[in-house]
């Protein structure tokens, strides 16, 4: 695997879409990896008891699988420099199904004296725009 | 019961420095399968050298598992006023000044940049500076977390 150069990047590039598909399993593993352990994320009586239609994903477990799409672009996940988001709504986890994660990713600017890019990040849960203002500046070679 | 607000006192306070974390090959991998990071960089020391790191790095955001060490420090304090129950992440950003790597002896220095009330909830912003323990600048993490007010 090679890094992506610069001179192949440009503005309005698309990335390859990515999905997500994240299940109770899912979440109970990333609730063990990150020390997350609020049982709104795995626990679907508590998670009613507070208001909750249902378990809902961790935050950042979304923000952490969404950025594979700009991690597996690069070329280099050490590339990724900045990584930010707003959390707008909720990913609701029914214990059947689960959830897919639409990824998709557009390159909005680039720095050529950093040699430096900027992704943004739309991820989405069936209607609902679950990450807002998700945005990825990565290091080109 | 009043669910009091976040005490603005407490607004541009500097915690002390948390104790060192010691990032491992073992978590990096675990938490890199959990996001599914599925770069090898992440798991395998050869491909991470060959690449111009020390060791394996982390994923991208592998640094909220010190971030929110760093932030339980402020959610325990009586004097804040935080009910955690009542706490929903609102924003989160990374800046990475290198990458996270297997063997860092990571502290974490936690600063409350701003807090401030909308519509009835709190917004908190949290920064925590994550160096080495010989102060090289790692990453810096930036949370917003909202703590919703009564009746919401």
């Amino acid at each position: 695997m090679s890094v992506r150069r610069f001179a192949e990047v440009s503005v309005g590039e698309a990335l390859p879409a990515l999905t997500v598909h994240v299940d109770r399993a899912r979440l109970v593993q990333y609730a063990g990896a990150s020390l997350d352990r609020n049982r709104i994320h795995w626990d679907e009586r508590f998670a009613v008891s507070v208001g909750l239609p249902d378990v809902i994903a961790h935050g950042m477990f979304t923000m952490g699988s969404a950025i594979e799409i700009v991690s597996a672009w690069v070329g280099d996940a050490g590339r990724v420099v900045e990584y930010s988001t707003r959390f707008t709504k909720p990913v609701v986890v029914p214990y059947a199904e689960g959830a897919d994660l639409a990824v998709t990713g557009v390159v909005t600017a680039t720095d050529e004296t950093t040699r430096r890019a900027t992704v943004e990040l739309g991820v989405t849960c069936g209607p609902d725009k679950v990450l807002g203002r998700c945005l990825a500046v990565v290091q080109l070679d | 019961m009043v669910t009091m607000a976040v005490n603005p006192a407490f607004a541009g306070r500097t915690f002390p420095p948390t104790a060192p974390y010691v990032v491992s090959a073992a978590k990096i991998r675990e938490f890199a399968e959990a996001v599914g990071a599925a770069d090898p960089v992440h798991v395998d020391p050869q491909v991470a050298r060959e690449r111009g790191y020390a060791d394996v790095i982390a994923p991208p955001t592998f640094a909220v598992l010190i971030a929110q060490l760093c932030d339980h420090q402020l959610i325990v304090d009586p004097d804040a006023g935080i009910d955690f129950s009542r706490v929903v992440h609102g924003e989160q950003k990374f800046v990475h000044h290198r990458p996270l790597t297997a063997g860092d002896v990571v502290v974490g220095t936690l600063t409350v940049d701003s807090i401030r009330q909308a519509g009835g909830h709190s917004m908190v912003v949290t920064r925590s500076e994550l160096t080495s323990a010989g102060g090289e600048p790692l990453t810096t993490a930036t949370s917003t977390i909202v703590v919703r007010g009564e009746g919401s």
